[in-house]
């Protein structure tokens, strides 16, 4: 059992094959779509790997310290950063190929003329707390 | 009877036995399974003011009750026939043979590992199903549906049916290997359950699978610090070693080697054991730990066994010799690079090891071990750097 993490892009992942930004698609198109992830959720929970889904938004502020007593700086957003999340999924699966299958079909997920986006979704693996058996 | 808390850990043993009462009465495995866990809740709810003088059968008549009432109204629904009523159980009482089945329906070899796990703690282990998600880190609602689709998995499966231990025995590895996290501590789970197998059965492995647990906890409380960080076996407080748990588990061991059946899980044991054994860490018995390693790569022919047998070596017969044998491997394996950074700090060759450390803490899987490496590199680093200066 091992946990990994789907990170959606708005900017930074290579182009989709059906590269229509979702502002220029039609309600039904957009109504489709939501369906399809709801769909996938779903199943994900009914077959018990399911963990988490969000969504965040495109605009993000950067903050940091600003020393002891000091309120934290903020700034941003900056137009130049090439990596922007759009949101996540978390699944609890029994092996890395099933993760794949998984994003495979989350990328299935259809777009402009109704037709799969097959967007490039990242696929990464979480540290387990502890180790395993070691000597 | 004296009121007070109730010890759930004992009140879960009896489950195997009451599920497997309920069963032998006609019940169907996956409603009986439910109502077990109810009269369970209700047992702990109930019994610190009131204990009964028969608990095993308080909870199989409670037990009993409320399936005949989840299967009432099932068949209400579905508008059929009720199969089972209150007539007396058919055939024998249930016996160690019927925990021993349901080990084996738990671990079936039509139910993946996650589901294998997650049923065997819930059918046979009596935790809720929140504190298996809890120690999963997974919604309740995701564990909720883990469980009762690997119920829907087997619920055709003949209970009478010989099972195949080895399926129980990775399915109790596993769980021991998760650890603790949440309110349920794993680690103690998986022994109480392997203890509770152990009884049902003499088979070698079971006993090898028990005495390696109880070795492997007994030096639990020296792994790691307070702060959740590794520490090494050669530095690890031997005072911290729960010593009544090695000669448990030593004698375990030598009992099931003695009747010359050798599995993996004894071998491994051994090799827990002869690590036990040493007072000292130099004391250590590194000749015969390779030899063990020797007869696991005889029985699993695995290569991350292969890597530890390269280590062992590399302590048995110096640093080189340690280099040599893990030349000989795939160096994608997990922990190979972990292993050569030790292997050449250990040679003396420290710009090599910080180098390989780095590397290794980016490959690493866990958090504690990904701290440990790079706390390792940071130290040579260092080391190396006060050597130029000085």
């Amino acid at each position: 059992m091992a946990k990994y993490l789907f990170l959606k892009h708005y900017r930074g992942a290579p182009a989709s094959v059906n590269d229509v930004p979702m502002d220029q698609w039609t309600p039904d198109e957009v109504q489709a779509h939501i369906q399809y992830m709801h769909d996938f959720a779903k199943r994900l929970q009914e077959s018990g790997e399911f963990v988490d889904s969000q969504a965040l938004t495109p605009e993000g502020a950067w903050v940091r310290s600003d020393g002891e007593g000091k309120p934290p700086v903020t700034d941003g957003p900056f137009a130049e950063t090439k990596d922007l999340i759009a949101g996540w999924m978390i699944i609890d699966v029994d092996s890395y190929e099933r993760a794949v299958e998984l994003a495979g079909e989350l990328s299935a997920a259809p777009g402009a003329g109704g037709k799969p986006i097959h967007e490039w979704l990242e696929v990464r693996s979480f540290l387990t707390a502890g180790p395993k058996f070691t000597e | 009877m004296a009121a007070g808390a109730v010890d759930e850990a004992q009140l879960r043993d009896l489950i195997p036995g009451v599920l497997a009462a309920l069963v032998h009465r006609g019940a169907d495995f996956a409603t009986a399974e439910d109502a077990v866990q109810e009269a369970l809740l209700k047992a702990v709810e109930l019994w610190p003011n009131r204990r009964p003088d028969d608990p095993k059968g308080w909870l199989i008549t409670t037990a009993w009750r409320r399936f005949i009432d989840l299967a009432r109204s099932d068949t209400a629904r579905r508008d059929r026939e009720l199969r089972v009523s209150d007539e007396p159980p058919p055939g024998p009482a249930e016996s160690v043979d019927d925990t021993l089945q349901l080990y084996f329906l738990c671990a079936h070899p039509s139910l993946t590992s996650a589901s294998a796990v997650a049923l065997t703690l819930r059918a046979v282990g009596g935790l809720t199903t929140r504190q298996i998600a809890q120690a999963y880190l997974v919604p309740e609602a995701t564990m909720a549906q883990r469980i009762s689709r690997a119920k829907r998995t087997v619920s055709d499966v003949r209970l009478d049916q010989p099972g195949d231990l080895r399926t129980v025995l990775k399915v109790l590895y596993l769980v021991f290997n998760e650890g603790y996290s949440g309110d349920v501590d794993l680690a103690e789970e998986a022994i109480r359950l392997a203890r509770q197998l152990a009884a049902t059965t003499h088979d070698e492995e079971v006993a090898g699978l028990l005495a390696l647990f109880l070795l492997h906890h007994a030096r639990r409380e020296a792994r790691t610090r307070a702060d959740g960080s590794l520490v090494v076996l050669a530095d690890q407080d031997r005072s911290l070693w729960r010593r009544e748990l090695i000669a448990e588990g030593v004698d375990i061991l030598q009992a099931a080697l003695a009747r010359d059946r050798l599995g993996e899980y004894q071998a491994q044991a051994a090799i827990a054991a002869l690590h036990a054994d040493a007072q000292t860490s130099d004391e250590t018995d590194w000749v015969q730990i390779v030899e063990w390693y020797d007869e696991l790569v005889r029985l699993t022919d695995s290569p991350v066994v292969r890597l530890n047998r390269a280590v062992a070596v590399g302590e048995a017969d110096g640093p080189q010799a340690g280099l040599a044998a893990l030349a000989e491997l795939d160096p994608t394996l997990p922990r190979y690079t972990a292993s050569a950074a030790y292997l050449h700090e250990r040679a003396g060759d420290f710009a090599t090891a910080t180098k390989l450390y780095a590397e290794a803490a980016a490959q690493a899987q866990n958090l504690a071990e990904r701290n440990h490496l790079t706390l390792r590199a940071a130290t040579l680093r260092q080391r190396t750097l006060g050597s130029h200066g000085s």
